[in-house]
């Protein structure tokens, strides 16, 4: 004798209960993807009265006081400008006093010598500035440097930055363009 | 009353719903994968600056977040920017601990690489900040990731 078939499951509550793990599930769970401007700090200073000997014209140096105006190289100026000031501060200038030294710089990847410029963006804060702003100036600062560093790309490459594949091409353009922006030690720097 | 009796008689044929489970189904795989879990309730305000140079944070297992904003409830809590690591308020002084907790709590060979990412409200004043930068510069946590929103390019 057959079998008794076994009486069908009901499945039509699946969906209702499916759609409960669906909502306990949009409910517990965030979906924002975590993005953000990367930075290293640099070490702490083991002997804070010891100056660093920098040559002045290597410096750009851009304040911020707590009214959250911009000061670049002693000019208040617009934050729409700070990109194109950058780059053309961190530019390749021969024997012109307004800008940084020039040096040469062996690059392995490469096999060759490459004019270098000894710039340094130096950026200083009040404890008063608001965080929108310094991170509007982060930005910018960042914007430069990548812009420069697919400049670079594309005339040793013939590629965008972001599009290089090769490591050692990518290291080579980061060794070109390296991201050189220093944090002075906090202090007040007041404009109350 | 014909009419309506034969109306009522004819109807649309019932649409078959079986395939409604797998659909459902298809939906919360896709939120399951693609979302993460809350971890920490934030008790300050979080309207992160924008900003169009970003990166996104890859492997979020090795990246531990330090929230600063004022508070929620500023009732209770009043209007000063606050530090909060984990699920309570902290000070300047405990992120040291903290840090020390979470490269405790990874792989000896993941600890290198762990970021500290700040989330930080964009109307704090910068002075909570470096105090913060201070502090993880002394216990060499020294990659940070300023958590932005992506400014849309018009």
């Amino acid at each position: 004798m057959a079998k008794k078939a076994a009486p069908e499951i009901n499945a039509g509550s699946m969906a209702d209960i499916a759609f409960l793990l669906l909502i306990f599930f949009l409910v517990t769970t965030t979906m924002d993807v975590d993005t953000g401007i990367m930075r290293k700090l640099p070490p702490p200073v083991e002997n804070p009265d010891e100056d660093v000997d920098v040559n002045q014209r290597n410096v750009l140096k851009i304040l911020l006081n707590s009214r959250n105006d911009l000061m670049v190289d002693g000019k208040r100026i617009d934050i729409s400008l700070l990109k194109d000031k950058t780059k053309d501060f961190m530019a390749i200038h021969y024997d012109n006093p307004d800008y940084p030294e020039v040096t040469t710089r062996f690059i392995d990847e490469l096999g060759k010598d490459v004019p270098a410029s000894k710039g340094v963006i130096s950026l200083k804060n009040d404890r008063g500035t608001s965080y929108d702003m310094y991170i509007q100036v982060q930005n910018e600062l960042a914007r430069a440097f990548n812009e420069m560093k697919n400049e670079k790309s594309i005339e040793l490459f013939g590629l965008k930055y972001t599009a290089l594949l090769d490591k050692n091409q990518i290291k080579a353009v980061n060794k070109i363009v390296p991201v050189r922006v220093s944090e002075a030690e906090p202090e007040d720097i007041g404009g109350n | 009353m014909s009419r309506f009796k034969s109306k009522k008689g004819k109807g649309s044929p019932a649409i078959n719903t079986s395939s409604l489970p797998d659909i459902i189904f298809m939906l919360l795989f896709f939120f399951m994968v693609s979302t993460t879990m809350r971890e920490v309730t934030v008790r300050v305000q979080q309207k992160m600056p924008e900003a169009t140079e970003i990166q996104k944070l890859e492997r979020k297992s090795l990246v531990s977040f330090i929230y600063i904003g004022e508070p929620k409830n500023t009732k209770m809590f009043g209007t000063n920017a606050r530090i909060q690591l984990n699920d309570v308020f902290a000070n300047v002084d405990d992120i040291s601990e903290f840090i020390a907790q979470e490269r405790q709590a990874r792989d000896e060979a993941d600890r290198k690489l762990l970021t500290t990412s700040l989330k930080v409200d964009g109307m704090t004043k910068m002075g909570v900040v470096t105090d913060v930068k201070q502090e993880l510069r002394k216990v060499g946590a020294f990659k940070i990731n300023y958590s932005t929103r992506r400014k849309v390019e018009k």
